[in-house]
């Protein structure tokens, strides 16, 4: 009964994202069958998978990742970091520069790049979350100043030359491995999901988060240290960008730090919204907002099926999206409450009279 | 005229899913009453209060208001206001960057010009005519809490009240912001307002009031003359029970003084908020600092748990010398700290009930390691069924539980981390008589197992009952430290007040 009572909090929480992707799917569905197709291609003797839910699951693996770690840090900073995008440019430009001075490509190499290319990450995120966490700037202040300038930071540690990574390590890495029909950035959103899954499992991150969300000062008088919370999460979001960076520049096989990621800060902000986290910190899910990421990238896809030039589609997107989130606005949420127990209410007196 | 009715309010009945908060309730206010509106938490008070100020709506049952033909319509705390109900909250809602003048009259002004001139000056002469200590031009922050809910209800006088709705409005303030705020009331009083006083605080009701209205589960019990009702009886009525639980715990009233092992010693503690001081407590030993709001005993006990930058000072822990300047040194070091604002220093309102009772052990366990959902499951139903925590089930917010409830969930916090010394700062404040008094016998219960208790309280006849040594603090200073026959309210009231004997 109990575990019934827990799963159902569970699905309510994920109500208004669910509803939005059952629209979207019911839609498509009237509008175009065809839309949900799924073929086998081969392509050099190697299967792959294709069709829109396929591009849809592929294209959004940024965003997926980047929401994420966005979630963490809304949740315990009670605010947005703006400059996860322009942060990305500068984490293609480490990776692309690390892994050219590190010879020719190889797995290594592209590990030992990622992995400079976190530390820069970090780095970056840990300036933004002392900013946050020690000097108390309202997180969107604090990243502005990364937002305006990290793509000219991108540019100088890039330099005027645009490398080409011509290698099949970097395309398995941006498209998909030979052999392995599932693109590989969906693979990366997986295993940063388990990795992430495991973090929580094995530590107190979510309840520590939250409760420093909440009510800091409480938190505080409970031991735990809300600065540091709020910096992990910063570095947990600077590891997201990195990954997410490496996905971008591998997917074109250059590095262009204007178009890296571009835009995908607000993006991210609203699959946290779209997920039903509360944007002024607190409780969260992780889960909603990947679930947000894929909803916002089948919008997408859905206007541009329907043709829709690529010049409206944000106007498009944007009525949309105001839809689903005044869905989940407290208001109409407390009005869908106060429906269920009128009728809980008559039910229960309607059960009183049985029983009279 | 003391008999004319200004509010009638009739058989009014309000359903939550699940419970009845209001059954058939009567409630009649006269003209130029004080009328204490009584009931443990629960009981429906701010149900009725709500219904009456439009918040809520009714399901049933009839308002009627003094000058209005037929029933009154409230829909909405705008429609309340209209027709002459003003509530002051426990919670100041005024703005506090804008000045005294602009909080009383903002939202009031026709829309067109405003002439903050008269405004000043109606203002100045308003607060002069009630006698409270504020200037017009005055920004409200720098005003005293008590000042600061004057300023409030002289702006609900000025729109024509008849009504007015006093919630909590004492349980900040320190006595003489008390007496003074009572004056306010008596003016009022004398110019016609019915006043709706909602306390915890029963001698304040027996100072202040005249006619006194109990409820109890959402029913009437009904309404009796203040001076007629004596106050075991009154407590009586709204725990609806015998008086023998107040009767066994003065027996309990053997004292425990502890005895053998000093388990928490300090000397010349100081934190930024804190002169320093010396204080030392054994092993099963319950003690009080008490003193007037603003002494410095909250400050103290925040230094003990390093909730306040610890600025000097030497700290034994059961004979051994250690450093505690952050809470998680005092956690390590078997110390547990209630704090005295509720809602802003101890509960996480959005977390649920569960998360709230293992928060503290499990940071005292560490970060690496959480405990299986399984674990925290068990000891949260072993505290909710041990501190009798009334809740849906332990994944309700605890935002939605009463304020007693909300206490004990933040007492079980504690009392799961199985600390040596337990502080708590002034636990039974806001919560209804029934919890109250559990509250005070779980101190005493644990002194017997051999916990050491610190108990902060500004009601002296609940610390003298509980405490076996009271320390005294004025002016942040410990000007007094009594024991045995000296543990006299008396003899309390004469130390905190000072003067030489």
């Amino acid at each position: 009964m109990r575990t019934k009572k827990s799963s159902l909090a569970w699905l309510m929480d994920l109500l208004i994202p669910l509803v939005a992707l059952a629209v979207l799917v019911l839609f498509n569905l009237i509008r175009d069958p065809e839309f949900f197709r799924v073929t086998i291609e081969w392509s050099e003797g190697n299967p792959r998978l294709d069709g829109n839910l396929i591009s849809i699951i592929d294209s959004a693996s940024e965003l997926a990742i980047i929401a994420m770690g966005m979630t963490l840090v809304t949740a315990s900073c009670g605010g947005q970091d703006i400059s996860v995008g322009t942060v990305g440019a500068i984490a293609g430009a480490i990776f692309v520069q690390t892994l050219v001075r590190m010879g020719p490509i190889s797995v290594l190499t592209v590990i030992g790049a990622l992995l400079v290319c976190c530390l820069g990450t970090i780095l970056f995120k840990l300036f933004n979350g002392t900013l946050v966490a020690v000097f108390k700037i309202q997180p969107m202040i604090a990243t502005l100043v990364l937002y305006s300038c990290g793509r000219d930071i991108g540019y100088m540690i890039n330099g005027s030359a645009t490398e080409e990574l011509a290698s099949p390590v970097i395309r398995a890495i941006g498209i998909r491995i030979p052999g392995v029909p599932v693109s590989t950035p969906f693979l990366l959103v997986v295993l940063v999901g388990l990795l992430l899954f495991l973090f929580f499992r094995l530590t107190n991150i979510r309840l520590y988060t939250q409760a420093v969300g909440v009510n800091q000062g409480a938190a505080r008088l409970n031991g735990i240290q809300p600065t540091l919370i709020k910096l992990l999460s910063f570095v947990i979001l600077g590891i997201c960008v990195a990954v997410a960076a490496v996905i971008g520049v591998a997917r074109m096989g250059t590095l262009t730090p204007k178009t890296l990621l571009a835009d995908i800060e607000m993006d991210a902000i609203l699959a946290v919204a779209i997920g039903g986290n509360s944007l002024g910190g607190g409780k969260f899910r992780l889960s909603g907002s990947v679930l947000g990421a894929y909803i916002i990238q089948m919008l997408t896809t859905t206007l541009q099926n329907m043709g829709v030039g690529s010049e409206h589609i944000r106007a498009y997107k944007a009525i949309a999206i105001i839809i689903i989130v005044t869905a989940g606005s407290p208001v109409i949420k407390s009005w869908f409450t106060a429906m269920k127990n009128k009728r809980s209410a008559s039910a229960d007196a309607a059960s009183l009279k049985g029983v009279g | 005229m003391p008999n004319e009715t200004v509010l009638t309010m009739r058989g009014i009945c309000k359903q939550f899913p699940g419970t009845k908060a209001l059954d058939n309730v009567d409630f009649t206010l006269r003209k130029g009453e004080i009328h204490a509106l009584m009931g443990e938490n629960g009981a429906g008070k701010s149900t009725l209060i709500k219904v009456l100020t439009g918040v809520y709506e009714k399901d049933a049952g009839s308002i009627q208001v003094d000058g209005l033909p037929g029933e009154a319509r409230i829909h909405s705390p705008q429609d309340a206001q209209n027709i002459g109900i003003s509530t002051v909250y426990q919670e100041i809602t005024l703005c506090p960057n804008l000045t005294v003048a602009e909080n009383m009259f903002i939202g009031r002004t026709s829309g067109q010009i405003v002439h903050w001139k008269d405004y000043n000056r109606r203002a100045t002469e308003i607060l002069n005519s009630l006698g409270i200590p504020a200037r017009a031009k005055q920004e409200l922050s720098h005003c005293s809490l008590a000042v600061q809910q004057m300023v409030a209800i002289a702006r609900a006088v000025d729109m024509k009240c008849k009504v007015l709705i006093l919630d909590e409005p004492t349980s900040s303030l320190d006595e003489k912001e008390v007496e003074m705020l009572f004056g306010l009331m008596r003016d009022l009083k004398s110019r016609g307002v019915g006043i709706i006083f909602v306390t915890h605080f029963l001698e304040q009701v027996y100072e202040v009031s005249d006619r006194i209205t109990v409820l109890r589960n959402g029913e009437l019990v009904g309404e009796y003359l203040t001076a007629e009702l004596p106050q075991v009886e009154l407590v009586a009525k709204m725990m609806g029970k015998d008086l023998n639980d107040m009767v066994d715990l003065e027996k309990v009233g053997v004292k425990n003084a502890g005895g053998g092992e000093t388990v928490y010693e300090a000397k010349g503690l100081s934190s930024a908020e804190s002169r320093p001081f010396d204080f030392h407590i054994r092993r099963g030993e319950v003690n009080g600092f008490t003193g007037l709001l603003g002494s410095g005993r909250s400050e103290s006990v925040r230094a003990i748990f390093g909730a306040d930058r610890v600025t000097g000072g030497e700290v034994k822990v059961k004979g051994k010398a250690v450093r505690i300047s952050n809470p998680k040194q005092a956690m390590k070091n078997g110390i547990g700290y209630l704090p005295e604002d509720r809602k802003r220093d101890g509960i996480i309102a959005d977390l649920s009930v569960r998360d709230n009772i293992i928060l503290a052990l499990q940071v005292m366990k560490g970060f690496f390691k959480p405990m299986s959902k399984q674990e925290m499951k068990q000891f949260a139903d072993e505290y909710i069924k041990a501190l009798q925590i009334k809740t849906a089930s332990q994944d309700t917010p605890i935002k939605s539980l009463s304020g007693g409830n909300q206490q004990k969930v933040i007492l079980a916090r504690w009392l799961l981390t199985h600390p040596d010394y337990l502080i708590l700062d002034e636990p039974t404040r806001g919560i209804d008589v029934g919890t109250k008094l559990e509250i005070q016998k779980l101190v005493l219960k644990l002194a017997e197992e051999n916990m050491s208790v610190t108990f902060i309280s500004s009601e002296i006849e609940e610390m003298l009952r509980t405490c076996s040594r009271l320390i005294v603090m004025r002016d942040r200073k410990i000007v007094g430290e009594l024991t045995g026959d000296e543990l006299t309210q008396n003899h309390v009231m004469k130390t905190i007040a000072g003067g030489e004997a």
